[in-house]
């Protein structure tokens, strides 16, 4: 392979090589310093008189003597059944000690659109455990749905508490995770990977890690790397992956970076133009083929800079995925984990992952009631600080209760705490059931029949649990929901 | 194929023009070619691998190429070859039920062919070339024929007729023609200057078809959904724009009026947007019937789908093989709807280009010919008087406009509005709060209301005009009163005011809310409506002839009749049920003391 010795400019990112035989767009590079050390690359623009690389690893200690060679092919991951339980760099070499992967076969990171034709529309309900997301944005196999966090907010450990509690009730199917780290700090690292250790997790996680002191030009390939493994993992080895990525932010600023050093037109905020092409190729590698057993399912997580939504970032993920899970400051200030504000956040795919056969015929309808309560009374928090709680009509204060008792007992779980479905549905039940019965419009009478509570009592959940049971026995069980509330009016 | 007349001729005049060059310059999806011989906006064959490309800019010996299709790996030196002939759409029989890329590749075919992922370098023609097609003709030997002029049907889906056209600019005397089982390529009719003609014929994309003369639009395009067809009517042939920020439900309701617009053909874009999305129409749409004629939906539809992730120079082609298709179908003398979710992915696509290009940027870094490019597309809509067709055809076009942060004072939402006439703007509080479809009712608008009238008050009931203005007076009352409550809440309010804003209420919650799953809900007909509408105003002025008469708000407020209103949108049988309600609400009334 011909070694060139004829850098031309260096800046920032970039070397711009000159006067080289054909070179392909997107060609990966090898650069030899002069004391022998090895960098590597990535072809940005070629053209008969000169071509441009980006450095992953940076262009320090980089001169005019360096020899560039062209190796002829686009990067590649080395995938294999090895990969489960690895920790790798961003750029896919091994960082703990162990083994060199024995490849069985090399895939191209770019990866390719799946054909929409050939997708299978995500429809299996995974039961988070937490009761935001499963009840009122609900997460299913294929989707992509990320959070929306902010410095300072607790988007790790709900991360991991997704990864470990995540499953599909009735299927355990072989399941892995695939964790990116993009730019975040080694003690964050450390704290997914311990968490990896201490629950076993590891041993089903491929771990690639691009940390903070790392060059950010690797930062735009780690998360293409890690899916390219889920990929492999979903459609070859049949398993359902769950993809984490943190931090895409991170991944943003470098993408900016690299726009600026190629002095390209910047868009808004000075993001390249091109910077939502770029994120869909990230997320739309998520989802489901038709005929294949595996599926990849996508968490990413990003930091809002200034808590603001309406930055690029938030803005351009929101566009493309399936929803979004946002925390608030506001809950987390009040001490409530996990502080996921139900009113901004959605998942798209969640009418055809719930309802009869998948989680309980009453969800959506549980659901819809929930969030037109909880937002009126929010408004309400505003009102009363202007007039005064006397001021308020009784529906007014019974909603300004719920709010507050929502975000106490629905919203509140411990980090450890698996709520079932049913046990969700329990506490959705108790709260709504403080209200009178006549206001809970979005809901069929039907349903109120069988799962509202009439009286206030500390047994209510149990009561709730059992009127829940009803999946497998409805008429016994029916009877056991109204037994119950006769014996709670007897009791009254 | 030349660009404009098909035929045996020009098959040959293509050969001698394709000429051949080198690649100079590779960045991203542009390519720069030295030493070939192209026109504008020809397609061209990139590399090795003959990737499709189409020539965007020239300049000195240097051509500049936009590549469909990824051109990674690929290098300078490799050929690049024109193929004469610019970007075009292959129309005739087969469209309807397809779902296509953005240059009009039918994906079921590239999936056979290449696996579940989109690889590059395959090409497949628009349309089945092997099916046989029942070709009735209805023109005869001797029959003088022009552009646009019909000259026999295909039964094309169950119960549609495709009306096969003389390709514009073409004419002469018809010389033979024969009816019987022909495919898209073989020949059924041949005029006296020996031009052939034959099912189908390709037009280049970027061209609109000609029309004999547009109409003024004037009748209402009824898309099932409440709020859209009695306060921001669109007409057939108008334009409407959807703006909104993620989450406000653009997709949902564009699929809406896919389903149940009384359109006869729906050309649906998706472009740039979902995977999952697109997977979700090709699920549902074969599933649902047509209102009208009982048919599958997906009998009526042509689908492109172009998602994020698949090359961004298909997706600035998609919108315009999406209209050319509308077109066709409009010149047989149908009413075409097409939806385009969204046209912001597109105007993304012209910067990411433009920026390739190093052209020189206007706002926020969109090329400078946004608003000509836009205005343009959205001139392609109307109603015509077609070439050959005694009924007039029509091509509504509803955009989607995702403006970043919901900041509708983007440029791309600015010159979206400036050329379309009805504008549909969604507000993310409203989703929060689960009120669907999240259309606001004060910021939207429709200039075709007026116009419209008349159609309303001879087709659903004469003083239907009357009800929309009250209801609307209504709903904006009430955003100048909320102001009040929250300040002073509104127990304080004069009890006039207080019955404003419960007959506000009933309008938001009982008629504008409109739950797209719900079966009977999901399509409301304008003779619904105007029940509804009717029923809930009965209520009011009940009401304020009884506070006249000296009676309580409150007790007015406690009626129950009232609240019955709520569930009459999902019964198919509104018409009893609402006149039950009234006399009980007159019961009621008088029962007041």
């Amino acid at each position: 392979m011909k070694e060139y010795k004829t850098i031309s400019k260096i800046a920032g990112p970039l070397v711009y090589v000159e006067k080289t035989e054909p070179v392909g767009y997107g060609e990966l590079v090898k650069v030899t310093l002069s004391d022998g050390s090895v960098k590597r690359g990535q072809v940005l623009d070629t053209s008969e008189e000169i071509v441009v690389v980006q450095i992953f690893e940076g262009t320090s200690e980089i001169d005019k003597d360096s020899r560039v060679t062209f190796l002829g092919e686009t990067i590649k991951l080395a995938v294999s059944d090895d990969m489960l339980g690895r920790i790798l760099s961003g750029s896919g070499q091994p960082l703990d000690n162990g083994p060199e992967i024995v490849p069985e076969k090399r895939v191209d990171i770019n990866g390719a659109a799946i054909n929409p034709f050939m997708r299978d529309s995500p429809a299996d309900f995974i039961q988070t455990g937490i009761s935001t997301i499963d009840e009122m944005n609900t997460l299913v196999r294929g989707q992509k749905l990320p959070i929306f966090s902010g410095s300072g907010l607790p988007h790790n450990e709900i991360a991991l508490q997704i990864a470990r509690q995540a499953k599909v009730v009735g299927q355990e199917g072989d399941f892995a995770v695939v964790f990116a780290a993009m730019g975040i700090t080694n003690e964050e690292a450390q704290y997914f990977i311990n968490d990896f250790e201490q629950t076993g997790a590891l041993e089903n996680a491929v771990v690639f890690l691009n940390l903070a002191d790392d060059p950010a030009v690797e930062r735009l390939i780690t998360p293409r790397m890690a899916l390219t493994a889920a990929e492999y993992l979903a459609y070859e080895k049949d398993m359902h992956v769950l993809v984490i990525l943190t931090d895409l932010t991170n991944y943003c600023e470098s993408l900016r970076e690299i726009g600026a050093a190629r002095e390209e037109v910047p868009g808004r905020r000075g993001y390249p133009g091109y910077m939502y092409t770029d994120l869909a190729n990230i997320y739309e590698r998520a989802g489901m083929i038709k005929g294949k057993k595996g599926s990849v399912t996508q968490i990413p997580i990003l930091t809002m800079v200034g808590d603001d939504i309406t930055h690029p970032i938030p803005d351009l993920t929101g566009y493309i995925t399936e929803g979004q899970i946002t925390l608030s400051r506001e809950l987390h200030m009040k001490n409530i984990y996990p502080p996921v504000d139900v009113l901004p956040s959605l998942s798209r795919l969640m009418n055809s992952g719930i309802g009869p056969g998948k989680t309980r015929e009453d969800h959506k309808q549980v659901s819809d009631q929930l969030y037109a309560f909880y937002a009126e009374g929010r408004d309400l928090r505003g009102l009363v600080a202007i007039v005064g709680k006397e001021a308020l009509s009784q529906r007014d204060q019974n909603l300004l209760e719920f709010a507050d008792a929502f975000e106490d007992k629905f919203v509140r779980q411990d980090k450890n705490e698996d709520r079932s479905i049913e046990d969700t549905l329990a506490i959705a039940w108790k709260l709504l059931s403080d209200v009178p019965r006549d206001e809970l419009t979005r809901i069929k009478d039907e349903f109120k029949d069988k799962y509202y509570i009439k009286q206030k009592e500390d047994n209510k959940i149990e009561e709730g649990k059992k009127g829940s049971k009803t999946g497998e026995e409805k008429d016994n069980s029916t009877e056991e929901a109204k037994e119950g509330e006769q014996r709670a009016e007897e009791s009254a | 194929m030349g660009e404009l007349k098909p035929g045996k001729k020009n098959e040959n005049t293509v050969e001698s023009k394709a000429s051949a060059g080198k690649i100079y310059r590779i960045a991203g999806p542009v390519v720069v070619a030295k030493g070939i011989n192209a026109k504008m906006y020809d397609v061209v064959k990139v590399g090795r691998e003959q990737l499709m490309g189409e020539v965007i800019e020239m300049e000195g010996d240097k051509t500049i190429v936009q590549v469909y299709e990824d051109t990674e790996g690929i290098k300078p030196n490799e050929r690049v070859e024109t193929t004469g002939q610019s970007l075009s759409v292959f129309l005739g029989p087969g469209l309807l039920t397809s779902i296509y890329d953005g240059i009009q590749r039918p994906l079921p075919v590239l999936a056979e062919k290449m696996g579940n992922f989109i690889e590059r370098g395959v090409s497949a023609p628009g349309l089945d070339e092997t099916k046989k097609w029942d070709f009735a003709a209805t023109a005869k030997a001797g029959d003088k024929v022009s552009g646009g002029s019909v000259i026999g049907t295909v039964e094309e889906t169950e119960g549609l007729e495709h009306k096969v056209m003389v390709p514009p600019k073409m004419s002469g005397k018809i010389k033979e023609i024969s009816s019987g089982k022909f495919t898209v390529n073989d020949v059924v009719a041949v005029l006296e200057d020996g031009s052939e003609l034959k099912l189908a014929h390709h037009w280049p994309i970027r061209v609109p078809r000609p029309v004999n003369k547009k109409l003024l639009p004037n009748i209402p395009l009824i898309t099932g959904q409440r709020i859209l067809d009695t306060f921001f009517p669109l007409a057939k042939g108008g334009t409407a724009a959807i703006p909104g920020p993620f989450g406000a439900g653009k997709t949902v309701t564009q699929q809406s009026l896919a389903k149940w617009c009384d359109a006869d053909i729906i050309v649906y874009i998706g472009c740039g947007e979902r995977g999952n999305e697109m997977t979700e129409v090709l699920s549902e749409f074969p599933e649902l019937k047509d209102p009208k004629t009982g048919n599958p939906l997906m009998n009526r539809t042509v689908l492109i789908a172009n998602t994020s992730n698949m090359p961004v120079a298909a997706r600035e082609a998609s919108i315009y093989t999406g209209i050319t298709i509308a077109e066709y179908y409009r010149d047989m003398g149908y009413d075409v709807a097409l939806m385009a979710d969204s046209t912001s992915r597109w105007a993304e696509a012209m910067r990411e280009i433009s920026s390739r290009l190093e052209e020189m940027p206007g706002e926020e870094g969109y090329p400078a010919y946004l608003s000509t490019k836009l205005a343009a597309f959205y001139e392609r809509a109307g109603r015509v008087k077609t070439l050959g067709v005694e009924e007039p055809g029509s091509v509504s076009v509803i955009g989607a406009v995702s403006p970043p942060g919901g900041d509708f004072s983007e440029p791309v939402t600015q010159n979206t509005l400036r050329v379309t006439k009805s504008f549909w703007a969604l507000d993310a509080k409203l989703a929060q709060r689960r009120h669907f479809p999240s259309i606001n009712w004060i910021n939207s608008y429709s200039l075709y209301l007026d116009k419209l009238n008349d159609w309303f008050s001879s087709n659903v009931a004469s003083d239907w005009a009357e009800y929309v203005e009250k209801s609307m007076r209504i709903l904006q009352e009430e955003e100048k009163l909320l102001e009040i409550v929250q300040l002073v809440g509104s127990d304080s309010l004069p009890d006039e005011q207080q019955l404003t804003l419960e007959v506000a209420r009933m309008l938001r919650e009982f008629f504008l809310q409109q739950n797209a799953f719900h079966e009977v809900d999901t399509y409301c007909t304008p003779q619904k409506s105007y029940a509804l509408l009717k029923t809930i105003h009965q209520f009011s002025s009940l009401a304020e002839s009884a506070l006249e008469r000296g009676m309580k708000i409150k007790d007015i407020l406690l009626l129950k009749s009232k609240n019955k209103v709520a569930n009459v949108k999902f019964e198919a049988d509104y018409e009893k049920i609402l006149k039950e309600i009234e006399s009980e609400m007159q019961k009621e009334f008088e029962g007041l003391r």
